[in-house]
């Protein structure tokens, strides 16, 4: 199968220089700009590693570094995430045997530790951060973002399909032109804010300065690591959200994707993620995802939808709908086929009680599943810094509580974007800009009435975009989220 | 629960069809129904055509302003607008957003599509312009009573 996108209405793939490597001791070729993970996707290599339990074939899920299926052992470095290592010449890329990783044979290496210390950290270089760091910057602050990802620009930069919105906030440009309308800002302020790409903040310490916040974070150096200790009066947090999965049989076979790691194969890598696909959820992500498959030139076989209704908007669905690809509501994926990767699935229809119907089951050709079944927000990191957390089901799951200021229960600690709750790039960066503002206001930034006249605005900005029927759900979410902030903070 | 909803597929009474008159000169159809969160339709439109009452409201269209230019159907972030035009002589002319390849040729004949896909016959590709970032902007002449019915085309690849 040829699995390299050549021709494409929206994105351009220019013809790039071959890199070899090895796989298992046997040479392949990828191509520059690859991740391993992309590399070998290419090659048609979809098991990465088998469980240890069972010894059952695993392949990459999320695509964006979040869930850890995609371990593998590279130059004898154990438990590399390939979904988001850069490819290089000659590197050797092994199967790890059942999920442990050998531990490297050279010594261990002492991780030279480096110091930082910035006015304010952003955690994640998503719209919500990006427009954070920009915001804070200006007003005066030096700013530190740091991303996990080879770029900056977060979910933005593999979406292709023009957003939705207000026409004076880029509505009607696509997703990957306004991660570039934000990277050029974010460069012109080059002075004042400084990024930490492939690295990973994974810890919130103690801190022996008074006033200020201690992180460590890891950057990836090829597959060495570099530590680094982070000072900051204020922290941003934007980690953005991972994708959710279901229960069925078969749902760990290589095969089985996450609907952003999907889109990151085919549109940042130009790698077709299989043939034929089952698209399993029709919000809005479902419906985007399977119309840019067919502009991949990938078939999509349905889409399938538990809830008895389209949960995205009708005008997605539509244009799905006219390109032949059909809808089912009320049905789901009760069984993925094959043995070391997807060849099949069984589609269900559901009664009103959530129960199979007897009957209703039917085989579909598909050697790819995509999940499209909501995020979760990724709160995990900022939770250890002991801002109060609750379980908000209209956000999507536990989110921090924070007041109009996007500022947590944590003195210092701000949230913004999809980890605050699930919701839109358009939503993510004007709470993104409503944090950078607070959080350079709080350390005497700016003019103080014009801080506040600008957040004023902002916050009536979000508040109309979350009106209408498809808003209701963020704006309860955010009503309770403010609601238990208040009350925490009478207490 | 409306039936769109559950197929994805507007009914011609989902949508706001324009008189006889006003399809005579070609006018814009906006098959964009529900209260969502956006409006660049409406700053789209050179002769301010297009109105909204805030921007989750539906857009409606003034068909006395509108000259059936085209220009709102590539900045429509949705794909949802199409310019309708109903000629004398039993065809009518359909302009939409199309973001596929490859691009068909003027004076191709192409297969018709409508809501659900399904084929209906053929027409010849009239107009053929690139619109805005990327997404194109295509006529096809069609029988007048596939007006309302044809919404897409399936442009056979070319084996180069
Ligand atoms: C298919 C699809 C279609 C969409 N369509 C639209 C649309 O049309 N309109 C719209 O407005 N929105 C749309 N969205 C939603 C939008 O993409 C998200 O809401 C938005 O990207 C959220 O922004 P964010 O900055 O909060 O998070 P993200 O964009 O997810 O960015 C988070 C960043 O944080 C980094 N990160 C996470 N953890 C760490 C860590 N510990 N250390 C360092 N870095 C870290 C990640 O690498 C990432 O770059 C769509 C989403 C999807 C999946
Ligand atoms: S077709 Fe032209 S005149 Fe009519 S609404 Fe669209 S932009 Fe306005
Ligand atoms: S631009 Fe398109 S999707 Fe947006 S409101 Fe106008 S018609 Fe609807
Ligand atoms: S961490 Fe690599 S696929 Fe999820």
């Amino acid at each position: 199968m040829e699995t390299r996108i050549t021709k494409h209405p929206i994105l351009n793939f220019p013809k790039k220089s071959r890199i070899p490597f090895f796989f298992n001791g046997k040479k392949i070729y990828g191509l520059e700009g690859d991740t391993i993970a992309s590399a070998l996707h290419a090659n048609n290599i979809k098991v990465l590693s088998r469980s240890l339990k069972y010894n059952r074939a695993r392949g990459f899920f999320c695509g964006i570094g979040k869930c850890a299926s995609c371990l593998m052992r590279v130059n004898n470095v154990p438990n590399v995430r390939i979904c988001i290592t850069p490819l290089a010449e000659n590197i050797n890329v092994e199967t790890q045997d059942r999920g442990f990783g050998k531990l490297p044979e050279d010594d261990f290496k002492e991780y030279p530790l480096k110091k930082v210390d910035v006015d304010v950290l952003v955690v994640g270089g998503g719209p919500a951060g990006l427009c954070a760091a920009v915001e804070s910057a200006k007003l005066g602050a030096d700013v530190l973002v740091v991303d996990e990802g080879s770029r900056i620009g977060g979910q933005l930069i593999k979406q292709t399909h023009k957003f939705f919105g207000s026409s004076d906030e880029m509505a009607g440009v696509r997703g990957i032109e306004i991660a570039k309308v934000l990277e050029d800002e974010v460069k012109s302020l080059s002075d004042r804010i400084k990024i930490l790409l492939n690295s990973t903040v994974i810890g919130y310490y103690e801190s022996n300065t008074k006033d200020k916040h201690r992180f460590a974070a890891v950057k990836r150096l090829g597959y060495e690591n570099e530590l680094y200790e982070i000072f900051c009066k204020k922290a941003i947090f934007s980690c953005g959200a991972m994708e959710n999965m279901i229960a069925f049989p078969g749902n760990d076979l290589p095969g089985v994707y996450g609907a952003g790691a999907v889109q990151t194969l085919m549109n940042v890598y130009g790698v077709k993620p299989g043939k034929r696909v089952l698209m399993v959820g029709a919000g809005n992500v479902g419906l985007i995802v399977s119309y840019q498959l067919l502009q991949a030139g990938v078939e999509v076989d349905r889409v399938v939808e538990a809830l008895p209704f389209i949960g995205g908007y009708h005008v997605h669905a539509a244009k799905l709908r006219r390109c032949g690809v059909p809808i089912y509501t009320s049905h789901t994926v009760s069984k993925a086929h094959g043995k070391d990767k997807v060849e099949g699935a069984t589609v269900v229809k559901l009664d009103k009680n959530w129960s199979i119907i007897e009957g209703s089951e039917e085989f579909v050709e598909c050697d790819t599943i995509c999940l499209a079944v909501g995020l979760t927000p990724s709160v995990r990191l900022v939770a250890q810094t002991g801002a109060a957390i609750e379980y908000i089901p209209e956000a999507g799951g536990y989110v921090a509580l924070h007041n109009e200021s996007m500022e947590t229960t944590k003195n210092g600690i701000f949230v913004a974007g999809d980890l605050s709750g699930i919701e839109e790039a358009s939503t993510a960066m004007l709470e993104g800009k409503i944090a950078g503002i607070s959080a350079a206001a709080s350390l005497g930034y700016g003019d103080k009435r014009m801080n506040e006249k600008r957040k004023k605005e902002l916050l009536e900005k979000l508040a109309s975009l979350r009106a209408g029927p498809f808003g209701e759900k963020p704006r309860k979410a955010k009503q309770n989220i403010l609601k238990k902030f208040s009350e925490i903070k009478r207490r | 629960m409306k039936e769109y909803e559950k197929t994805g597929i507007l009914s011609v009474e989902d949508i706001n069809i324009p008189d006889m008159k006003y399809l005579r000169k070609g006018v814009a159809i906006i098959e964009c129904v529900q209260e969502i969160p956006c409006n660049p339709c409406v700053t789209a439109c050179p002769f301010n055509a297009i109105s909204m009452k805030d921007i989750s409201s539906i857009p409606m269209v003034d068909f006395d302003k509108c000259v059936g230019c085209g220009k709102c159907i590539s900045i429509c972030p949705g794909l949802a607008i199409f310019v309708v035009k109903v000629r004398d002589d039993g065809f009518a002319e359909i302009t939409m957003p199309y973001e596929f390849l490859p691009i068909p040729k003027i004076g191709e004949y192409v297969t018709l599509l409508d809501r659900e896909g399904k084929k209906q016959g053929k027409g010849k590709v009239l107009r053929v312009r690139e619109g805005s970032r990327k997404t194109f902007v295509i006529t096809v002449e069609v029988k007048e009573e596939l007006a309302m019915v044809v919404r897409n085309i399936l442009v056979k690849s070319r084996g180069e």
